[in-house]
This record gives C-alpha cells, sequence and structure tokens, in this order.
C-alpha cells in the first residue's frame, strides 16, 4: 500500500478500515543471502539499500527486542553535516543530501526538518575554531555560516547572552541541519525494506556465530540456527559483545547517554542549539516539549539508565543558557548505550573474519548517520570492499595510525 | 552510583574520575606495534563483571579498582591500587 494524500482522505471516510500492517512478521528461513544483526535504523537502512541499490533482496534483519527499541528510538534526533575532518565530513554530507529526499524515497513521513543547527560560541579562540570548522565544511559543499552576536540575538533572544562566564559571542549556523522522527525512519525504513521482500524478524536475538575455516556460515539465535551468505553487524551499544560471538575484540567501549524532555510550552527554541561550553544542546519537539541533553556519563554502562550527577548538571546548564526555563517542570529522562569508540569516529568495514561485516563505534552521534550508515554498509557488503565515502572508517585506522579524531582527545571514549 | 572509597567511606560518584578497564597487561617498550595497539585500543567491554580505574579526585585523591557490574552498577569491590591484585 503506498502512503498518499488520496490515501489517507479515503481512509478518513472508511472510518480508518482499509489500513494495512506496515511490515510482514515472517518465520525465519533456513538461509539467507544476507543476515544484518540488529533491527536499529543503521540495520534497516542497511536492508533497504541492499534490495534498493544492489539487488540482494534475500536478506533478514535479525532483532532481539522490536524494531527501534535501541538507540534509534532514544536518540535527540539531531542531524547535521558539521565535521571537521575529511574522513568524516564527506561521510556526514552525503547523509544530509539522503535526509533531504528521504521521504520520498521511503513513501514514508520521517518528518525531516531543517531547523538550522547552531553552534554557540564565547571568545575568540573558539570562534577560530567555529571559522575553520564552517571553512571544512564548505569546502566539503555542505553549507555553513558565521554569526556574530546580534546575529544570534535575532534568531533566539531568549539566552543569557551576557553571561558572566560565557558570554554569547556568536555561532556556527548550518540551515539545512535539523531533526527528523526517529521512531518514523525506523518504520520508514522497515516497511520500504520489507516491501522489496527483506524479512524483519523481530524477538530473535542473536547468540552465536558460527565461523568454518575462517568464514562466517551463519548465527545461532533464541529462533534456531539460520544459515547466511554474508552477516553484517549493525548492534550499537552491544556491537563488542556481538563481535566476540566470533572472537573479536574491538576498540569500543560501551557508555550510557541520557536525554530529557519537559513539559510542552509555546515555541521558545525554533533551532537546535550547541552549548559546548555547559555540555548542554536543546531543541524543541513539534509537541512543544524541550529536548535537550548533556555529556554521557562516563564510564562503561550497559544500562539503559543514567546516575544523577548528569541530571543535576544537564538542568544547570539549561537555565545558565536559557534562564527562563528556570520553573519548567522535566518530564521524562531515559539512557541508550551507546557504542563509544577509540577516535570517537565509526567503523564501517570488513573484518578478520571472512564474509563478516562490522557497523559501530557511532558514540552519542549516529541517528544523523543513519541513511549514510545503511547507504555505506549495504555497499561494502555487497562489493567486499569499502565505498569512497567510508574509506577511511576502516577497523585496522587504530593499528595503522589513521585515526579520526574529531576533538583530538586520544584514546579515551570517555571524553570524546 | 555510590563508590566506598577505602579510605573516606561510601561518596558520590561526581567525586570520582574514570580512567577504564583496570589491569591491562602493559607491554614492554621493545614489544611489537600489534601489543602495543592491543594495549592502547582493543577492550573486553563486557556487560557484567568489570575492574575498572576510578581517581578519588574530590577526596583522598587516591587510584581504586573497581569491580563493578556494568549492567547494575554494584560495585562488589573497592580497593586501593597499592593493594589491588595485579
Ligand atoms: C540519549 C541519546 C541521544 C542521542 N542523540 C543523538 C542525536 O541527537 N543525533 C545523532 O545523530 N545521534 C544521537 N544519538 C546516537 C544514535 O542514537 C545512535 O548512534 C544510533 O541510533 C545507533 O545506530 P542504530 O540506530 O542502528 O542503533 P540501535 O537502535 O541501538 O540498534 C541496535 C539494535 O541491535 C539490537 N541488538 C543488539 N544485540 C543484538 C543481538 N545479539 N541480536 C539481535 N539484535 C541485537 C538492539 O536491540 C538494537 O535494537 C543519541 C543516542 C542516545 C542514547
Ligand atoms: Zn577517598
Amino acid at each position: 500500500m503506498t502512503y498518499s494524500l488520496w490515501r489517507v482522505a479515503r481512509e478518513a471516510l472508511r472510518g480508518n478500515t482499509g489500513w494495512e500492517p506496515a511490515w510482514r512478521d515472517p518465520a525465519p528461513k533456513p538461509r539467507y543471502d544476507v543476515i544484518v544483526v540488529g533491527g536499529g535504523g543503521h540495520g534497516l537502512a542497511t536492508a533497504h539499500y541492499l534490495a534498493k541499490l544492489h539487488g540482494i533482496t534475500n536478506v533478514a534483519v535479525l532483532e532481539k527486542s522490536w524494531i527501534g527499541s535501541g538507540n534509534a528510538g532514544r536518540n535527540t534526533t539531531i542531524i547535521r553535516s558539521n565535521y571537521l575532518l575529511p574522513g568524516n565530513e564527506v561521510f556526514y554530507e552525503h547523509s544530509m543530501k539522503l535526509w533531504e529526499g528521504l521521504e520520498q524515497d521511503l513513501n514514508f513521513n520521517t518528518m525531516v526538518s531543517q531547523r538550522g543547527v547552531l553552534n554557540l560560541f564565547h571568545s575568540d579562540g573558539e570562534r577560530d575554531a567555529a571559522a575553520r570548522r564552517g571553512n571544512s565544511m564548505r569546502l566539503h559543499g555542505a553549507d555553513g555560516e558565521l554569526l556574530d552576536a546580534a546575529q544570534v540575538r535575532a534568531m533566539v533572544p531568549l539566552l543569557d547572552f551576557d553571561n558572566a562566564r560565557f558570554p554569547i559571542t556568536g555561532g556556527l549556523l548550518q540551515r539545512r541541519g535539523g531533526t527528523a522522527r526517529h521512531d518514523a525512519v525506523v518504520w520508514g525504513y522497515a516497511r520500504a525494506a520489507d516491501r522489496r521482500g527483506v524479512d524483519i524478524i523481530q524477538n530473535c536475538e542473536v547468540t552465536g556465530i558460527r565461523v568454518e575455516g575462517g568464514r562466517v556460515r551463519g548465527v545461532e539465535t533464541t529462533r534456531g540456527y539460520i544459515a547466511a551468505g554474508k552477516v553484517g553487524l549493525a548492534c550499537a551499544g552491544n556491537t563488542s559483545r556481538v563481535a566476540a560471538m566470533a572472537g573479536l575484540r574491538l576498540p569500543i567501549e560501551s557508555h550510557v547517554l541520557q536525554a530529557f524532555v519537559s513539559e510542552a510550552i509555546k515555541p521558545l527554541v525554533h533551532t537546535v542549539m550547541t552549548f559546548g561550553a555547559g555540555h548542554f544542546y536543546i531543541s524543541q519537539s513539534d509537541k512543544g516539549s524541550l529536548v535537550f541533553g548533556g555529556d554521557i556519563d562516563g564510564y562503561n554502562s550497559y544500562a539503559q539508565r543514567g546516575s544523577l550527577p548528569i541530571v543535576e548538571h544537564v538542568a544547570e546548564a539549561c537555565v545558565a543558557l536559557l534562564p527562563c526555563t528556570g520553573r519548567l517542570r522535566m518530564l521524562r529522562s531515559w539512557g541508550g548505550v551507546m557504542d563509544m569508540s577509540m577516535d570517537g569516529s565509526p567503523i564501517i568495514d570488513r573484518t578478520p573474519v571472512d564474509g563478516l561485516y562490522l557497523n559501530a563505534g557511532w558514540c552519542y552521534g549516529g541517528f544523523k548517520a543513519t541513511p549514510a550508515s545503511g547507504w555505506c554498509f549495504a555497499h561494502t557488503i555487497a562489493h567486499d570492499q569499502a565505498h569512497a565515502l567510508n574509506a577511511a572508517m576502516r577497523l585496522d585506522r587504530f593499528a595503522t595510525g589513521a585515526l579520526i579524531d574529531e576533538n583530538g582527545a586520544g584514546a579515551q571514549p570517555n571524553l570524546h | 552510583m555510590r563508590i566506598p572509597c577505602p579510605h573516606c567511606g561510601e561518596r558520590g560518584n561526581e567525586e570520582f574520575l574514570y580512567r577504564g578497564a583496570a589491569c591491562l597487561p602493559r607491554p614492554s617498550a621493545e614489544a611489537p606495534d600489534a601489543q602495543w595497539h592491543d594495549y592502547v585500543y582493543l577492550r573486553d567491554n563486557p556487560a557484567g563483571s568489570h575492574r575498572e580505574l576510578w581517581q578519588h579526585v574530590h577526596g583522598c585523591r587516591r587510584w581504586l579498582v573497581l569491580t563493578r557490574d556494568t549492567r547494575t552498577h554494584a560495585i562488589a569491590a573497592a580497593v586501593d591500587v597499592a593493594a589491588a591484585a595485579p
């Protein structure tokens, strides 16, 4: 069933009795050409592009829970391509272009909203760094504008511009950045992949990876053994555990990141804003809630909940930036387990096991990457070779020294 | 999360600095690059019991080795590095 205005009108007149499930609920087949482990945004996007662009349709996505139950359904939905380093920026700008055509491609309203992403700065040094980043973005074909304090004030008047410690002196704005509806991205990719024949199998946990003679043969699951020509891992925070089933030890630590929403208020923040000096960022949902967050909790964690010091810190940073939010109530907070890589950048690559591919290391920034990640991972799986766009995102870069360390923080995942 | 410092007693985790997995075997200076790569970059990253380094920066400033469950944050042991098994 194709979604359209005509279909909505027709169903409205028929009491919404004609809608069908958006994807099937198939039993696993004994064998697939490609098995993707993990039904988050990246796994589902990979299946979609495998089927659409590479003609590989005998594909299953295996998800231990329900699709989107991991970080895909827990993130703060920011999309942007404002990276500094060449190995990253080409990839994220490709992702931004895919976002711009995603709703037409998927025939699904993913609510892509290019409301802009504004990185505030407070000193000459920070402005120089922002200018350098903006120049890098523009050299890679993305957009970026350096705003002075008056221009920021015109956009978002209620900030504490004259804060004694962090006076706002300007910002780096990417107008094409913004937000997308995270659940809709999951559902849109699932439905599009399903329509091309991909089996989406939920409540199916991978418990083992069968490797014979250095080549992957299939996976053990809670619903039995399933043979596979190739296996792609897109397990985000659980990557180390699943990769260990094939004997791999990875440059990854799992850490928890929290997010928060306030009660709904009238329009206050109509862009996405980052207050890096305060370790804080914020946007406002279409329902009116402020959606915000800060740093990761900072120690290894597989618990999908965080600790109170971060809650306190984030609330303080919110009020420091937007004093008018002081009386606002926080509605909810939650956490997600993220795959923090040792240089803060992702890995999309083959592995030492033939036929086993790795998509991981997304840290706190993998939602924006969802389209390009699936696109590049599908290419890498189909051709057994990276595409130029993910050529730098190699697993062996930690051995060769070709790191992509945006922050220059070194092998200390809780600092990325 | 509250951390039982062997010197200061139970304190909030915001008083501590986290440094990651404890007791990774440090290669000798002459060891081949591959061994250094494993030491600097690869981690077991277990879901469960994890031995890890914390420094009580806002307390006694001693380095501690914690044994903590990464799923529940239950702390089974917290000992001073000087007293910790290698
Ligand atoms: C609070 C928070 C805020 C964030 N905000 C942003 C943001 O604003 N912008 C941005 O770009 N990024 C953001 N991120 C990061 C982003 O959400 C992740 O990088 C991205 O979602 C990871 O890819 P995914 O969607 O495929 O992951 P997930 O949705 O986590 O998918 C992995 C899936 O694998 C499944 N799985 C794991 N083990 C197994 C197994 N053994 N068998 C079968 N299935 C398995 C899991 O159940 C899960 O569904 C945020 C993350 C968090 C936690
Ligand atoms: Zn102490």
